[in-house]
């Protein structure tokens, strides 16, 4: 028994932030009587947090390195300007178009890289300053207007569906398929991740544990296959944030670029001193970060299909407490992509669910600080208990 | 008369995997100098954390006696009420407020929130005097050495009335000079009935000053030794520490040199903050294959300095000089050029320039050689393993698992990781900047003979070192530096501590 326990408080730790979404999902799944988990509503909450999720990725990197990009937001907003006054003003087409922003975005990335990483003035002034001067230049560009529309093409980046090849009625075969390869591979994952340890006569959990992984992760990504098909299927942007996931937390988790950061996060002068170019690897993460906020502006102006001077307001704090929300350390070198993902849901949820009952945005942003607040306070008292 | 003021008894004390105390009582007289000693990791620092309520009542078992009374520390405030003081093994001064400010930090003196500062000047002055300390009581605790913050933290022990003084190595980063004052306070404060209990590795002292020895190994307390009754000779000691006895101190090693491997010259380089003064001046110094040359000076002579210069210009401005590896001139302006030559660096201060704590063992091992376990960038995870598995092995790195952050090793244990990543690192040249401190005898041996192993591979290796014992014992030619010159230079048979002394005063008699 006494076993069970200390299981449960050990992983409790680890899953907490899976906890708290499930109870968040449950509250509002009752308050909502049912309308949250609906197929419809389900796709709704994947493309409205679709550039929430893609900047907290980004985000989660910066904050690993102990660090935060406040400009985000204007950076969404400047790529959507950008994008409008180039397909609508001057007629460019869509593909050209993405690209030229994709690499604006990392031309951003860089000029705060710079600042930061070279120059040496810290990331919260001159990301502040960022802040302003994108915003400001989108109302230049835009001239205080919304553009509209865009290409059909750039628009079904967020509005669009994945075809179903398999053409059937009713349920979407394709999504389906899709759901079962995805469930199969998280479980190969896990069994795999049992074998290596055995191999190396590391103490594990009892396969019990595994076992009851495997089963919730089927059933999280049954149900949300499941209810995709039964509306119209995978949504293109979807597919991009899988895609975008499974590569950020590959390069975080497994690669050396990834582990650089979080020496990097975890002791500056120790990274420096094994060898690891740490202005290089800020310059790279602030560069990144303005890539993924490049992403973020065309998801988020394709969802609008417009591009309009406020968009993007606040969106550097969603993500910065998504990151938080996920685990990551305010002190830096702790984090994961995985993380991100669910604190962007968390936030995401709850905006949600409370659209759904009718509460105003203000008191939306108000339960949302609390949220903030206690997520972490919850994450540094479970630490406190373990020490 | 003596009488016991405090008791701990059958203390065990758990933390995940580990079993770090058990069923240990310990006894402390209130006219003695307990000293406790052991192997790194045996569980000395977790005693007296319990001891002083940095653990809490409730995390142990076993029971706390002040006095015959019964206490349940609920954190440090309530221990040092009954004036129990511990001082930590890494300092805790505010490094940018005045020795006045941190003496006082948290008791200060004051009336509704306003301090007084007369009254604290002047009770510093009277501290810092009765602790032989000569320094204003206004200057800033980061312009003073480790010795006088040392003696700071003692100060600040006695403004609380301190009955039971803990020091956790106190010594460990102390010159011989400093270290000498430090035990005489010690020896001074026992006088006015103020009982200390001595947590250090460096035996010597230990026999010096100590009048009870408890020998904990492995969690358990092995026995207690009293001068007046028992034969307390460092052997001795060390065969109740390690269970064995240990007829040399230096594993036996017949050295074979080659040729010039490593050569560094005319170097010379300033403060980065005070560009005026010269930290290295025109320093010479090399290091042929399969030797080990030790750089003897006192602390602040410049050798770290030195180092880390050459290491990747990680110290210092204006830096001129040439490095040379097998006769050709390289480039050692950043550390990641300073390891591809082949040069490892080992840190004195494991905490902020070796470890990243809050990782595990396995992630600290191959941080300086992520190269060699991973192919096209991509990490290999059961590399990583093997070669955590095999340097804990081989260094006999206490812990349950490859897996334990480096925050959780006690300190001996933290700096056999932060070797065990530079050797991985496979270095041709390898600088140990006091590799030793804060290590227990046993687990020396072992490192000495890892350096050997080393150095018979065919590897330069530079041994920096303010115990000149070990100087002597392990090198085959020395440098003695002195305010960032080279200001002698002897072989293994011309080496004592007296000359080397001579050559430090000679060069300052030159100098001024
Ligand atoms: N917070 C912790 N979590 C887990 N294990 C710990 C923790 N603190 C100490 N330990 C373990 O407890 C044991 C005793 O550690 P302790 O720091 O008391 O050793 P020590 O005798 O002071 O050694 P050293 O001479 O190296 O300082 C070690 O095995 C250590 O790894
Ligand atoms: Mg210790």
């Amino acid at each position: 028994m006494e076993q069970v326990q200390k299981l449960i408080k050990q992983n409790l730790k680890q899953y907490a932030m899976f906890v708290a979404l499930f109870v968040i999902i449950v509250f509002f799944q009752i308050t909502t009587k049912g309308i949250l988990l609906q197929p419809q509503n389900v796709t709704n909450l994947i493309l409205q947090n679709s550039y929430v999720l893609v900047l907290s990725m980004g985000m989660m990197f910066v904050i690993i390195t102990g660090y935060v990009d406040l400009s985000v937001g204007s950076v969404v907003a400047i790529i959507g300007a950008i994008a409008g006054y180039m397909t609508v003003q001057l007629k460019i087409s869509a593909i050209p178009t993405i690209l030229t922003v994709l690499v604006a975005g990392v031309l951003i990335g860089m000029f705060h890289g710079v600042f930061i990483a070279y120059v040496r003035i810290p990331p919260f002034i001159v990301t502040l300053a960022g802040m302003l001067l994108f915003r400001g230049l989108t109302m230049v560009i835009l001239n205080g207007r919304t553009m509209a529309p865009f290409p059909k093409l750039y628009e079904n980046i967020s509005n669009g569906y994945i075809p179903d090849f398999f053409g059937g009625s009713g349920l979407n075969i394709l999504t389906l398929v899709v759901t079962a390869v995805l469930i199969l591979l998280v479980a190969f994952g896990i069994i795999q991740k049992r074998a290596q340890l055995k191999k190396y006569d590391i103490k594990q959990t009892g396969w019990a544990f595994d076992i009851a992984k495997i089963v919730i992760a089927a059933l999280l990504i049954g149900f949300v296959g499941y209810s995709l098909s039964a509306y119209k299927g995978v949504p293109n942007v979807l597919i991009l944030i899988g895609l975008l996931f499974v590569i950020y937390n590959f390069v975080a988790e497994r690669t050396v670029l990834g582990r650089r950061v979080y020496a990097i996060g975890g002791n500056e002068k120790a990274a420096r001193l094994s060898g690891i170019k740490t202005r290089w690897m800020m310059f790279l993460v602030f560069v990144n970060m303005g890539f993924m906020a490049a992403i973020a502006g065309i998801v988020f102006s394709a969802r609008l299909n417009a591009a309009t001077p406020k968009a993007g307001n606040g969106f550097e704090l969603d993500a910065i407490a998504a990151c938080f929300i996920g685990g990551a350390s305010a002190s830096g070198g702790v984090g994961t992509v995985m993380g991100a993902i669910i604190g962007a849901l968390v936030m995401g949820v709850i905006n949600n669910g409370m659209s759904i009952l009718g509460i105003g945005i203000d008191w939306q942003q108000a339960i949302k600080g609390l949220v903030l607040l206690g997520a972490v306070a919850f994450d540094v008292l479970t630490k406190q208990q373990s020490d | 008369m003596s009488k016991t003021v405090l008791e701990m008894k059958n203390i065990t004390k758990t933390f995940p995997g580990v079993k770090a105390l058990s069923d240990v009582s310990f006894e402390i007289k209130n006219d003695e100098i307990h000293a406790l000693v052991g192997e790194n990791g045996a569980g000395k620092s977790t005693l007296m954390k319990v001891l002083s309520g940095v653990y809490p009542h409730g995390t142990y078992e076993g029971q706390i006696l002040y006095e015959n009374v019964e206490c349940q520390f609920r954190d440090i405030k309530q221990s040092e009420e009954k004036g129990i003081v511990i001082i930590h093994q890494e300092l805790a001064l505010v490094p940018y407020l005045s020795i006045a400010e941190n003496i006082f930090l948290g008791n200060e003196t004051a009336r509704g929130g306003i301090i007084n500062w007369n009254t604290t000047i002047a009770k510093t002055r009277q501290l810092l005097k009765t602790v032989g300390l000569e320094e204003n009581p206004n200057t800033l605790i980061k312009d003073i050495g480790v010795g006088k913050q040392q003696l700071v933290e003692i100060a600040k022990a006695l403004s609380k009335d301190v009955k039971v003084l803990i020091l956790d190595e106190p010594t460990a980063a102390l010159n011989e000079t400093d270290s000498d004052n430090l035990l005489k306070l010690l020896l001074e404060l026992r006088k006015q009935g103020i009982s200390s209990v001595l947590i250090s590795h460096k035996l010597n002292e230990v026999v010096k000053v100590a009048n009870v020895i408890t020998i904990i190994r492995d969690g358990a307390v092995i026995e207690t030794l009293d001068v007046q009754k028992d034969d307390i000779s460092e052997d001795r000691i060390i065969r109740g520490m390690v269970g064995r006895d240990m007829t040399h101190r230096f594993p036996a090693r017949t050295p074979k040199i080659g040729e010039v491997i490593f050569e560094v010259s005319d170097w010379t380089a300033y403060h980065p903050l005070n560009e005026e003064r010269k930290i290295s001046d025109k320093v010479h110094l090399k290091v042929r294959a399969g030797e080990i040359v030790g750089i003897a000076g006192l602390m602040g002579a410049g050798r770290t300095e030195l180092a880390m210069g050459v290491f990747g210009h990680s110290y210092g401005k204006r830096i001129t000089g040439k490095v040379f590896k097998n006769g050709q001139a390289i480039d050692t302006s950043s550390v990641d050029k300073a390891i591809k030559h082949g040069i490892a660096y080992v840190s004195e201060d494991r905490k902020n320039y070796g470890l990243v704590l809050a990782n595990d063992i396995k992630f600290n091992v191959t941080l300086a050689n992520l190269d060699d376990v991973s192919k096209g960038g991509v990490l290999d995870d059961n590399k990583e393993i093997s070669v955590a598995h095999e340097y804990c092995k081989r260094f006999s790195i206490k812990t349950p698992g490859i897996f334990q952050k480096t925050v959780n090793l006690s300190g001996g244990n933290q700096q056999k990781v932060v070797l065990s990543k530079w050797i991985f690192s496979q270095p041709d040249v390898l600088i140990l900047d006091e590799p030793t401190r804060g290590i227990d005898v046993g687990a020396k041996y072992e490192i000495y003979g890892i350096i050997n192993e080393l150095a018979a591979a065919g590897k330069a290796v530079i041994f920096i070192s303010s115990e000149m014992p070990e100087i002597l014992g392990m090198c085959d030619r020395i440098y003695v530096m002195d305010e960032g010159r080279m200001c002698a230079e002897l072989n293994r048979e011309e080496a004592s501590q007296e000359i080397i002394m001579k050559a430090i005063l000679n060069s300052r008699g030159r100098a001024s």
